[in-house]
């Protein structure tokens, strides 16, 4: 299968590779070091390979990496870019949201989206909005704790737009 | 400041939010070969030839590997906890769906997986036996010879029971129950079953081996390392330290990661092509790995007008699949506790562990504890019912208590059963008048409790470091798969050595400087590993008192450690090591199955449950589901806190809704689509108290509990649904179609079969 070039803003900055049409979003984003966004059940159903794509949270197992081509890509490594943790990483801390933390990026990722959409969200809301995410170990009540934690710490939603 | 108590966040959160944290997944290394497998498609056959021709001249294979291939390197390949009966790659027959037959080995994952493709093999199909019960005629035979590994402890009986599916019977005898059950006013039994179903970590299996020149190392998702290092020497005829074995942070274990998973296939395959290999698994594939045990548990107990148990008999057949990998203590260990949390004077207990042609079933949140939980505490209520007394009146009237023998004639100490239990209720308001619903939408609830008998005798060792300038470090082999043991054990130090918890540094498994540790299991790891580290530091502690007195140190005086090393040396130089080895007693089961020491300690747990179903389709709405543990004292409540309430939620699923369907050996839903775990939308009002007691030998009076929150929740949402529209559900999942059923059935117009 033929190579193509494909040039894409990453975290911030611009950047230039090549692919084949046959991979995916999570395997391109190996190939710079980041591997905050995994993949798990393969079928866009864990959350685990969330990835934002001009601002739109799609799974990163069931997008070719040559639709990145032209892109804003954002992956978890880019929320504390300058230093500091969002809101809602803090969250998850303070709420001890997570245990393996396999899928913890994908949801941070997903629940920084929820506040975008829905900055004073009631539990519905959050159910609603996460429920592509899983978790095995079933950090669920901790998760919409966190959730609710986050949006109450005046989110600022410019931190995921950086 | 006290460390020991108090809610601390993990060590490791911050690595965890940022996706930073190490996996084992995320692990590249240079001249890597990724492997990809070539699965068996019967589930029981002997292999007549395996084409491998046109995979190998695929562009960019590098090489293809056969069972016959890795006989010449190890020429007896075959591995296990309980049996040496597991091939590395499947040698002459296999015996299950799903069974590694070869290995695609290349640079490009896709062009592995593509080779794989083009791998074909034949096989003379054998008959095979699919259900644990069936297993016990010797008409189909798993495993014509078995050879006993004799690795563990607890398992040094094991022989090859020739001619049979069985792996390892327990018997347990007390007291005279064919004579008591002829004296009992009611003889009540019961067959209840359980479906096989799976851990689904998220990080689905994986390991890496590097050959290096003069040792071999493996980088893995595995709770129990220091086994892995020790079967891998064994494998090769090395000694230990020839075998490095490195697991950085898991993505979920649940026990499905325990002793040998792809560890021995990836250090084969390294050995063999002089280059590092990783085989990373995916999601479908985990479903042909290993499982958790299906059983069929016909319980009969004798019970007089009053309502006192005065006998039980528990006959369990356990599905150990086509390789026993731990089940055979699944079978033993759950067998001592069969009967329940009753004070029973006449028990018997037969359980079976049996080799059929399914994904082989080993250990999975509690040791096939919660399958006997099922059946004994639906079987309870089930009596309560048919005697006519409140179910939480007859539990209370039986329940076991602190000096009174357990089943397995050890005196019951440390376990809060009467207390679990009140808290239960309590929080249940059990008296108070409840609302039952109407019309279509009945409500009902249910409660359940059970004990558990922890996995005895096994040995933990921790070194504890304390710098020149007094910063310390532990070494400790425990996995921390999310349940916190670093922090955990962080607190622990800081306690005994009175710095932060913050800044203890705890290096985790990697065997070529942490110590050994059987392996982090069974709730076992917090109270033996706990309990090492606590000495460990005590040990440093005495150390750097020892030092403070060479340097010429006045006793009694509180110097700080950078001090007395820059005393004792001269300048910042030096290191104090402290190190500690735990193993409780123990005392093997006689030829009655009985033993005066069969645990170091007893974890209590329970679950009550409001429902709601729905009687014209059968669907169970959980409003609440409440969840006791005896946590002794906890040292990190914040965190036992989640590990309780996380259980009961994996529990939630088993009980619900998750089951591996069957077709010919051959699952159909093997992937998240069609297997049902909980997610955020599933998830009832859920509450978790910790029962707080004391466990006099565990450290700083605490207890393991990773698992309590499993126990009671599946009988409790049954009872409860026998409360709210009066059927039994006796079998697992309990999905919307089996109450349909059940109400229908009772209704005088069953449903049809299709």
């Amino acid at each position: 299968m033929s190579a193509r070039t494909i040039t894409f803003t990453l975290n911030g900055e611009p950047v230039s590779t090549t692919t084949e049409p046959h991979r995916n979003l999570v395997e391109l984003l190996q190939q710079f070091g980041l591997f905050g966004a995994r993949e798990s059940c393969g079928q866009g159903l864990c959350g685990c390979c969330t990835v934002l794509v001009d601002d739109v949270a799609v799974s990163g197992c069931l997008y070719f990496a040559v639709w990145a081509d032209g892109k804003t890509i954002s992956t978890v490594e880019h929320l504390d870019a300058d230093g500091a943790l969002s809101k809602v990483q803090q969250a998850f801390i303070d709420c001890g949201a997570f245990q393996c933390g396999f899928c913890t990026p994908g949801f941070v990722l997903m629940a920084q989206q929820l506040l975008k959409a829905h900055p004073d969200p009631s539990d519905d809301d959050i159910r609603h909005y996460l429920s592509g995410n899983l978790c095995r170990c079933a950090a669920y009540p901790e998760i919409i704790e966190a959730v609710k934690r986050a949006a109450k710490a005046a989110y600022v939603s410019e931190k995921i737009n950086r | 400041m006290n460390q020991v108590g108090r809610d601390f966040p993990r060590l490791e959160v911050r690595a965890k939010v940022t996706g930073r944290a190490e996996y084992t997944h995320h692990l590249r290394l240079p001249g890597m070969l990724y492997g990809k497998v070539f699965r068996s498609t019967v589930p029981h056959g002997r292999i007549l030839h395996i084409d491998t021709e046109a995979a190998r001249k695929l562009p960019g294979v590098h090489r293809v590997i056969t069972g016959e291939d890795i006989k010449k390197l190890i020429p007896e390949p075959y591995y296990g906890p309980a049996f040496h009966d597991q091939p590395i790659l499947a040698l002459e027959k296999v015996r299950h769906v799903g069974e590694p037959v070869a290995v695609v080995l290349a640079s490009d994952p896709h062009v592995a997986e593509q080779g794989v493709q083009l791998i074909s093999a034949e096989y003379e199909e054998l008959p095979a036996v699919y259900d644990e019960v069936q297993a016990m005629k010797p008409d189909i035979l798993v495993h014509e010879v078995l050879k006993p590994a004799g690795t563990f402890a607890d398992l040094k009986h094991l022989k090859d029971r020739g001619g049979t599916n069985v792996a390892l019977d327990y018997h347990l005898r007390r007291g005279d129950v064919d004579g008591a059950l002829a004296k009992a006013d009611h003889v009540i039994e019961h067959t209840f079953k359980t479906q096989q179903c799976l851990h689904v970590a998220f990080e689905p299996f994986v390991s890496v081996a590097d050959p290096g020149d003069s040792k071999l190392t493996i980088y893995t998702a595995n709770q129990s390392p220091s086994f892995v290092r020790i079967e891998i020497a064994r494998l090769f005829g090395w000694p230990e330290n020839r075998v490095r074995v490195k697991v950085p942070y898991v993505g979920g274990g649940f026990g499905g990661k325990l002793y040998i998973k792809l560890e021995a296939l990836v250090a084969a395959l390294a050995m063999l092509v002089r280059r590092p290999v990783k085989i990373a698994l995916t999601m479908e594939e985990q479903f042909y790995v290993i499982t958790k045990h299906p059983t069929t548990f016909r319980i009969k107990s004798g019970v007089t007008k009053d309502g006192r148990i005065i006998a039980r008999s528990c006959e369990v057949h356990w599905n150990g699949g086509a390789y026993a990998d731990i089940g055979p203590r699944v079978a033993q260990k759950s067998g001592f506790t069969a009967a329940g949390p009753y004070d029973i004077d006449n028990v018997s207990v037969d359980s079976y562990e049996m080799y059929t042609n399914r994904t082989p079933a080993g250990a999975l949140r509690c040791f096939g504890i919660p399958q006997l939980v099922w059946a004994y505490e639906s079987h309870t209520d089930l009596i309560a019912r048919e005697i006519g007394m409140d179910p939480v009146e007859f539990r209370h009237k039986n329940l076991l208590r602190n000096g009174r023998p357990q089943a397995s004639g050890t005196i019951l100490k440390d376990a809060a059963i009467p207390e679990v239990f009140q808290a239960l209720v309590k929080r249940m308001n059990w008296d108070a008048p409840f609302d039952r619903g109407a019309g279509i939408l009945r409500r009902g609830r249910g409660i359940a409790i059970a004990l558990k008998a922890v996995i005895s005798p096994t040995t933990s060792v921790a070194v504890i470091n304390i710098s020149a300038d007094g910063s310390i470090t532990l070494f400790t082999g425990s996995v921390d798969m999310g349940q916190g043991s670093d922090t955990a054990y962080a607190l622990i130090v800081g306690e005994v050595l009175g710095v932060p918890a913050e800044d203890v540094r705890v290096v985790h498994s990697d065997t070529d400087v942490t110590p050994y540790d059987m392996g982090t299991l069974g709730s076992r790891s917090f109270y033996h590993m706990g309990n090492a580290v606590r000495l460990a530091a005590e040990d440093a502690r005495g150390k750097l008192r020892a030092l403070a007195t060479e340097a010429g140190l006045p006793e009694g005086t509180n110097y700080p450690p950078v001090e007395i090393f820059k005393k004792r040396y001269g300048m910042q130089a030096g290191n104090v090591i402290g190190t500690a080895t735990f193993l409780p007693t123990y005392s093997p089961p006689d030829a009655q199955g009985l033993s005066s020491n069969v645990t170091p300690f007893w974890m209590v747990g329970g679950a009550g449950a409001e429902v709601e179903v729905d009687t014209e389709t059968g669907h169970v709405r959980v409003l609440r589901l409440v969840n006791a543990a005896d946590c002794g004292k906890p040292i990190n409540p914040a965190v036992a806190r989640t590990q309780l309430s996380g259980a009961a939620i994996m529990q939630l699923g088993f009980t619900l809704s998750e089951a591996m369907h069957l077709d010919g050996g051959q699952v159909t839903n093997a992937s998240l689509a069609d297997y049902k775990i909980p997610g955020m939308a599933d998830i009832p009002p859920i509450e978790c108290e910790l029962v707080t007691a004391e466990q006099h030998n565990g450290p700083f009076g605490a207890k393991g509990l990773g698992e309590s929150g499993t126990f009671g929740v599946s009988p409790a949402i049954a009872n409860a649904i026998h409360d709210a529209v009066g059927v039994r559900i006796m079998e697992l999942p309990i999905t919307a179609e089996a109450v349909l059923r059940a109400l229908r059935a009772k209704e005088g117009r069953p449903l049809d079969d299709e």
